[in-house]
This record gives C-alpha cells, sequence and structure tokens, in this order.
C-alpha cells in the first residue's frame, strides 16, 4: 500500500478496502466449530488497514453498522497475544445486543484520536488496563449505540420505544411483531441524540462476558497472513540494518562506509541520534540482508563514555553497600520494630539478589517509517501509540494531526514495546531518506538494547515470638534504575503493605543509578518483591516449624488490619485443596506456596492469586517444574474466560524461564547475552503441566489478568525446592545454584 | 539469478547464493508468513519445507534450496484447510501468534512421517521455542490434527 499525500485516513480505508487474508468457508469443518467457519476476514490482516467500506454507518467513533448487520468495533488497545480484539469487542457488544457472528474488530486511528481530542480515551496497552479502565466507557458506547438504533426503529414505526425489544441485533415491535435490522435503521440512529444516557449493565446482568468464546484473532495466525510490525511491505520500502553503541549512553566517534558502500543493494550509510535515541549507525539496503551484512562489515569507533568499565557484579557490589547506608526512604512503619526484634525468640534474616531481565520475545523490534516535509507515517507494533505519534512529531516537527501510527500485531510485548525507542530511531533513520524504511533490529540488537527488568537487592529481618509468629519485619529494598528519582512504584509495590499479621513492621528503599536502561517487565515489580516477600514467608514458616500454607493462613486470617483477608484465605484454600497440599509425595517431588494480590499504591483494585508448584529435584540437582496449581479470584466477572486461562499459562512459562536460566549481565558497559543459546526460553520438554482454578472471592471487579500470576512463579518453586532439599534460594537464576545431593 | 520452487511456483531470484533462504522468502518473494526470529536456527519461527523436510530457513542458503520444493506457512494448504490448522483454529493455540506458522510447518512435517505422534513423539520432534508457552496447546492440537486427518 502506498502512502498518498494529502490523504486522510478515512479515505483511505474506502480506497484501500480489500479484506485480505480471507480464506474461503470450508465445506468440511469439523462438528461444533460451524461458527469458527465465519471467522474469516474478522479483523483485516494488515490492521492498519480498516475493514469498514462505503455505506457503512458510524454510530459512534467506537463502531460501524453495516447495511448487512455486520458491525465494526474500533479497538483501542494493543494486540500482542492477550485476544484484546475479541475482548474488546465484547465489551461493547455485551450492550449492543448485536448478532457476534457478524462482529469484526479493527484498531482504532491512532491519528484520529488527536484530531478528535482523544476519543478513544486511554490508547495504552499496559497496566493489565484494558478491561479495568476502560469496561465502563465501553459498555456505554455498546448500550448508546443500542438505544440510538432503537430510537431509529421507533421513529420509523412511530411507536414509543418502550414497545420495542432487541436481539442479535433484530429490533421487535413487541405488539404487532414487526421488524428492523440494525442495519436498517443505523443510518438513522446515526443522526439521533439521546435525551440521556442508558445505564449499562451490572456484572450479574451479563450474557455475553463471563463466558468462553473463541478467538477472534485466531485465524488469521495459522495461515501466515497476520501482518506483524516485521512484515510491513511498502511499495519503493529500503531496509535498514541498525547498530546502536554497544556501551549505553555512548556516541559515534567515526565509521568509515568506503568498504561498504559499494557492496551490493547498499543504498546509504546513516548516523542516528537524538533526545532519548541510543546513538548509532544503519546501514539502509535493497533487503535485510543486504543490510545487515554490510552493517557487520562496517567499522565503528564508539566514544563509550564514562560507562565503559561497568559491570553488573560492580552495581550488585554498589546495591549491597546500600543496604547498610543511611537515608533510605520509608514507606511504612508501625509499632517499634527495632526493640521487637531486639525482644524477639528468633531472629531471621536473609538479603535476596535478583538480576536484569530481558523480555525476549519473539518478533525481534523494528519500525517502518516515512517521514516527508508534511507528513509521516509510522508502522509499528507499540504498546503506546499515543507516545509514538508526539514522539514522531517532536523529532521531524510535523504537526500532530500529520502523523499516522499504523499500529502492527505485536509478536510479544511484555512491557518492552512501552518505550518507543524503535519509532524514535527509525524516524531519525527515515529523515534522511525520501523513501520508507524499514528498520529491522537483530536478535542480537533486540536482547542487548533492551529497557531491563532492574536488579534488585533486598534485605528482611524478622524476629518471631516464643509461638513462632512473626512480632517484628524490618525491610529494605534497593531499587537499581537508570533515571533516580524515578518512580519508585515498581520498587516497592506490594512490599508497602505486608498483609500478615505483624504488630511492628518497617520497610524503606533506596534507589541506586546505572547506565542500564530499565523498565517494566510483565508484572511490574511483583515478579521480583513477591519472590523475596514470600521466600522470606516460607523462611519464616520453616523457622517456626509451621506448615507454610498454614502459617500464611494463620496470619492472613488473623490479621484484622487487612481489609482482603477473607478473601485471600478462600483463594488459598482453594489452591492448598486442588494441589493436594499436604499428601505424600515421591522422594525428590515437593511443593511450594506462594500468595499474593499484585496491590500498589493508589490502585484500589486487586487480582488474589495463588501458586502451588510441584516440583522436581534430580540427586544430580536438575530442576523439574512438574505442575503449577493456580487458583485466581475472578472477582463477579472476566471479559474471556478462555483469553484468561491463557494468559495466565503465559505467565507460568514466563517466569519460570526466569527462574531456571535467564539473566542479563553486563561487562565493559555492555549486555553480555545475545541471543537465545544464552538467554534461553522456556523449551517444550520442560512445559508444566498447568491447573488453572478461578474461584470468586471477592465482589468488586479484579485488576486484571496478563500480569497477575507472574509474581508467585518464582516462589512456589524456589519454596518448593527447599521443601525437597533444605536449601534456600535466595538468588536468581538456578543454573547458578548446585542443587545436587552430593553439593554442600 | 537462481531459480526457486515456493509453494508450486516458479521464482527466479537475483540474490546472491548464500544468501539465508529466509530473507528471499521474506524480502524477494515477499512471504512474511515465515518468521525471522533468531537467526541461528535456535528458535525455529522460520520452519519451511525443503523437499517435504522441515528446515530451518535462517540458516538455509538460498543456494541450497535452488531447484527444490520449498513450502511455506502460505503454501501448506489452499484456504488454511490442512488438519492442522483447522485444529490450531479450534483449540485456539495462538497466542501473539508469532512462533506459529513455524510450529504449524514442523508438525506439517512431523506429522508426513508420523501420522499419530504421541507426546513423546511430539516434544522431541518439535523443538520450536513458544515464547507465550502454548506448548500444551500444540499438542493437543496436533493429537487433534492427526484425527481429523484419518477422517478425511
Amino acid at each position: 500500500m502506498a502512502v498518498i499525500k494529502g490523504m486522510d485516513r478515512r479515505e483511505f480505508m474506502v480506497t484501500t478496502l480489500t479484506v485480505g487474508g480471507g480464506f474461503a468457508l470450508a465445506l468440511a469443518f469439523p462438528e461444533n466449530r460451524v461458527e469458527a467457519a465465519a471467522d474469516a476476514a474478522k479483523i483485516p490482516d494488515k490492521p492498519w488497514e480498516s475493514l469498514v467500506g462505503k455505506g457503512e454507518t458510524e454510530i459512534n467513533p467506537w463502531l460501524v453498522v453495516a447495511p448487512d448487520d455486520t458491525v465494526t468495533i474500533r479497538v483501542a488497545q494493543s494486540e500482542m497475544g492477550q485476544a484484546t480484539f475479541t475482548s474488546w469487542s465484547k465489551m461493547i457488544c455485551e450492550e449492543l445486543e448485536c448478532d457476534w457472528s457478524k462482529v469484526r474488530a479493527e484498531y482504532a486511528s491512532v491519528n484520529r484520536h488527536f484530531r478528535e481530542n482523544k476519543v478513544y480515551g486511554r490508547m495504552a496497552t499496559n497496566a493489565s488496563g484494558a478491561v479495568r479502565i476502560s469496561r465502563q466507557y465501553l459498555q456505554q458506547a455498546g448500550a448508546s449505540s443500542r438505544e440510538r438504533l432503537m430510537a431509529a426503529a421507533a421513529e420509523v414505526w412511530t411507536v414509543p420505544r418502550s414497545e420495542l425489544t432487541v436481539k442479535d441485533g433484530i429490533i421487535t415491535h413487541v405488539p404487532t411483531g414487526r421488524k428492523l435490522r440494525y442495519g436498517q435503521v443505523a443510518k438513522k440512529a446515526a443522526a439521533i441524540k439521546l435525551p440521556e444516557e442508558p445505564k449499562i449493565k451490572t456484572p450479574d446482568q451479563f450474557t455475553l462476558m463471563n463466558k468462553p468464546t473463541q478467538l477472534l484473532e485466531t485465524p488469521l495466525r495459522v495461515d501466515g497472513s497476520v501482518t506483524y510490525g516485521i512484515d510491513v511491505r511498502l511499495p519503493g520500502m529500503l531496509y535498514a540494518a541498525a547498530k546502536a553503541s554497544p556501551v549505553f549512553l555512548g556516541k559515534v566517534k567515526r565509521y568509515d562506509d568506503t568498504g561498504v558502500k559499494n557492496r551490493p543493494g547498499v543504498h546509504a550509510v546513516v548516523e542516528f541520534s537524538g533526545p532519548d535515541i541510543e546513538a548509532g549507525v544503519a546501514v539502509v539496503a535493497d533487503s535485510y540482508w543486504h543490510a545487515k551484512t554490510a552493517l557487520d562489515l562496517l567499522p565503528i569507533e564508539w566514544d563509550e563514555g564514562a560507562h565503559a568499565t561497568d559491570t553488573s557484579e560492580k552495581f550488585l557490589k554498589m546495591a549491597r553497600a546500600a543496604l547498610d547506608e543511611p537515608g533510605a526512604q520509608v514507606v511504612m512503619k508501625k509499632g517499634d520494630p527495632d526493640a521487637a526484634l531486639k525482644d524477639a525468640a528468633k531472629v531471621v534474616e536473609a538479603v535476596y539478589e535478583l538480576p536484569y531481565l530481558d523480555h525476549a520475545f519473539m518478533e525481534p523490534l523494528n519500525c517502518t517509517a516515512q517521514v516527508t516535509a508534511d507528513r509521516v507515517d509510522v508502522w509499528v507494533g507499540t504498546q503506546r501509540p499515543e507516545e509514538a505519534l508526539l514522539d514522531a512529531a517532536k523529532l521531524t516537527g510535523v504537526p500532530r494531526e500529520n502523523i499516522y501510527i499504523h499500529n502492527c500485531f505485536i509478536g510479544g510485548g511484555f512491557g518492552r514495546r512501552n518505550y518507543n525507542d524503535d519509532v524514535r530511531q527509525a524516524v531519525m533513520i527515515a529523515k534522511q531518506l525520501d523513501r520508507p524504511v524499514k528498520v529491522v533490529w537483530s536478535r542480537e540488537e533486540t536482547m542487548r538494547h533492551g529497557y531491563y527488568r532492574p536488579m534488585r537487592v533486598a534485605r528482611f529481618q524478622a524476629g518471631l515470638g516464643p509461638d513462632g509468629m512473626p512480632v517484628a519485619w524490618i525491610n529494605r529494598v534497593i531499587g537499581i534504575d537508570q533515571n533516580p528519582p524515578a518512580d519508585p512504584a515498581q520498587t516497592i509495590r506490594g512490599l508497602h503493605q505486608v498483609p500478615y499479621a505483624i504488630p511492628n513492621q518497617l520497610f524503606d528503599y533506596h534507589l541506586r543509578q546505572t547506565h542500564v536502561p530499565t523498565g517494566v517487565w510483565t508484572s511490574v515489580g511483583r515478579s521480583q518483591n513477591e519472590f523475596y516477600l514470600e521466600s522470606f514467608m516460607d523462611e519464616l514458616a520453616h523457622a517456626a516449624g509451621k506448615d507454610p500454607y498454614q502459617y500464611r493462613r494463620a496470619l492472613i486470617d488473623g490479621n484484622p488490619d487487612f481489609p482482603r483477608a477473607k478473601a485471600w484465605v478462600k483463594v488459598l484454600d482453594t489452591a492448598a485443596e486442588k494441589s493436594g497440599w499436604g499428601k505424600k509425595l515421591p522422594d525428590g517431588t515437593g511443593m511450594g506456596i506462594a500468595i499474593g494480590d499484585g496491590r500498589r499504591p493508589g490502585v484500589k483494585e486487586v487480582t488474589i492469586c495463588t501458586v502451588v508448584a510441584t516440583v522436581s529435584v534430580s540427586k544430580k540437582g536438575e530442576v523439574r517444574v512438574e505442575r503449577f496449581d493456580v487458583a485466581m479470584d475472578t472477582g463477579p466477572f472476566l471479559v474471556n474466560p478462555l483469553a484468561a486461562e491463557r494468559q495466565i499459562e503465559m505467565q507460568m512459562v514466563m517466569g519460570l524461564a526466569a527462574v531456571l536460566r535467564q539473566e542479563i549481565t553486563v561487562e565493559k558497559g555492555r549486555v553480555v547475552q545475545s541471543n537465545f543459546h544464552d538467554y534461553p526460553l522456556l523449551r517444550a520438554t520442560e512445559m508444566p503441566e498447568i491447573r488453572i482454578h478461578f474461584v470468586r472471592a471477592t465482589d468488586e471487579p479484579i485488576v486484571g489478568i496478563g500480569e497477575e500470576a507472574l509474581g508467585w512463579v518464582a516462589p512456589s518453586v524456589c519454596n518448593a525446592i527447599f521443601a525437597i532439599t533444605g536449601k534456600r534460594i535466595r538468588s536468581l537464576p538456578l543454573k547458578n545454584h548446585n542443587l545436587s545431593a552430593d553439593a554442600a | 539469478m537462481l531459480s526457486l520452487r515456493v509453494n508450486g511456483k516458479m521464482y527466479s531470484v537475483d540474490v546472491e547464493p548464500e544468501t539465508p533462504l529466509l530473507w528471499v522468502i521474506r524480502d524477494t518473494i515477499g512471504l512474511t508468513g515465515t518468521k525471522y526470529g533468531c537467526g541461528i536456527a535456535l528458535c525455529g519461527s522460520c520452519t519451511v519445507h525443503v523437499n517435504g523436510k522441515a528446515v530451518r530457513s535462517c540458516v538455509q542458503t538460498v543456494s541450497q534450496a535452488a531447484g527444490k520444493d520449498v513450502t511455506t506457512i502460505e503454501g501448506l494448504s489452499p484456504n488454511a484447510q490442512h488438519p492442522l490448522q483447522v485444529a490450531w483454529r479450534e483449540n485456539d493455540v495462538p497466542e501473539c501468534g508469532y512462533c506459529q506458522p513455524g510450529q504449524i510447518m514442523a508438525a506439517a512435517a512431523l506429522l508426513t512421517k508420523n501420522r499419530n505422534p504421541t507426546d513423546a513423539d511430539i516434544i522431541r520432534e518439535i523443538t520450536n521455542f513458544c515464547r507465550c508457552g502454548t506448548y500444551t496447546r500444540i499438542r493437543q492440537a496436533i493429537h487433534r490434527a492427526a484425527q481429523l486427518a484419518v477422517k478425511s
């Protein structure tokens, strides 16, 4: 598809209306899945193109009704595996009362969002927010549209609205039995203004949500038709391979392109730099392979700056030293923890350490951009398209309304695609060219230029009373981030409020700066904070000689200050019961338990989750997770239980790979690891059984689902390892520990 | 100029013979269903069939494939009705989906030599990575596809 000057997106939609990727309906489709056969072209395979054609009527920015009753939903969230198109459509169609088999979904236009005063609300996809933050206004959009369609029918028949009912997009005038379809009244409805907005359904009234729905996204993903950012192809497009300063915050000193300029297909060698852009050099060519092979041969001399000798070992030492430095920020204090610790019958102390982690999704970073004097087009899979647009505006000086972010499907985000550094770099490269350019980061470049999950060091001290229950709790965390004073949210989350009944508590933290970029990694802080919090609770239970499940249960149940104690106990009990906690297991096999709720300062919603890991450790020290039992509170509803299960599985797998083997280390100021050989993903041979137990433990909607289980993977696995071997794991990954029977 | 047969169609491609097949398929021919994941034959996202065998196209040179039959996800079946694709839809296997063309191509090669693979066969033979952890559903879908293939 060509970028045509002076053409706005709405015209563009119409002129490019070819519903690509649709397969013809099968004759021999498997039983019970007839509806799946109609899945063709439910989502545009090139997601920046609209499915909406001439003659269709926009009822409001969220939805369009066609004369044949097809409903097209505009999705203002990025799809990276959560089945957002399906969930988003369900939230609107719950109220719309249309025929689900006629629902299609497409991305909302970021450009329009800016032109029309942020009409789509929030377009960022992060913080588990798609449902929590959007649901009510999406339901409202659906309800409002339904009432306008009904009002239009009432006008056609000149009857009161109260005499009408609607089901599956067919409006019935009850007294006469006359019928009108949505497609027949959509044009009229578009002109109707309601005197007041209708009320939306409460969760107990849901008929579409709370039930499993097959995913609209699936068909595009089994025939190669889905277009990720890396698959974008444009007429006249060039390809670029880029290399940013290996030492973060370095600069390009000089490079010599004489040897590569004349290599086959090479078009240009360009430099890039700018605000929040790691400076570097790109080779632009007629194919990615030509660009990459030329870049590999290009001699570049770097000004490595002040950090060329930094190592992660040095950062770790700095963090350990900070444990005893004054001036920590106090987050929570009650009672007199120092005195209580001194008087305790028994004191338990532990220091935990966690490495940097990369996101390691399957689709390497990439971005395609075309920059002209008066218009910028960017094709990218981003979790934050609004910021991508603002960045492109800032870097080019082109007004916002002339910038088009064509969001793509995303081959994994996990937080990394919040940062748009790929976009900024591509825009700076494209500015130097007269044609669109697709910049592809190699796997190595992607892994060595991350926004890593930060390193952490945390110390816990607890005093136990004569009954083994804690009387004192002192916790200090050292957060390592690129830019303190950054938001300490990740560092303190969950630790700011200990759910267990402990009369004397202190929690404080230091932030320490390094030059390594850090960011959010699915579960945002919890994968670290819950690892040490729930591992340490396990240490206390064992020090007290008590069962770790019962110990937690007693401390939660007995905490009058914790508002969700009853719900926690319900989820904890569910996990214990379903996992067979306490049953005799074979030698070398054991269970570990961990619970939490993802609470964070300033957000009232939570999702309570308990994970029980059933683990075996061989005599040689090989760890195998046999099974995860995940009990999770659903609150009053889940939008799509089928998608929720998948997201929980994803978290178990992501968490387990990190526990077993993953770490990012820094030597000479740069990241050591580069690809899946030294940063391995979980393999099929290591896949545990995952049993998900949904339980309704609260009456308020949960905070979300996309990252609400991951935090309890590491502590449940490591607590199981302790149960089996008596070895307490206080740092990860496990590959750095010798768990063999003959190791000390 | 090299001659290449992809999904039953002949292509003459003007590329260096040592170019990886992956990039010829993606950039020169323009079939983007075959994915770049690691470039070192570890992840399997680039799996295609060469003369019916699953190969990792990121480390196969185009000259190794010249004169042979190359099949990509786009050519696995007309109208995406291969039993694996049907089973994949039925089970809603993919999450982000990026690795799935490679998974399906690896599974298709497995089914041609083993019509009814066990779980152990599957995890031994299909070593592709899935970051979203769809491995269990991949196995279930392969079993289902084996059933569908028998029916048809």
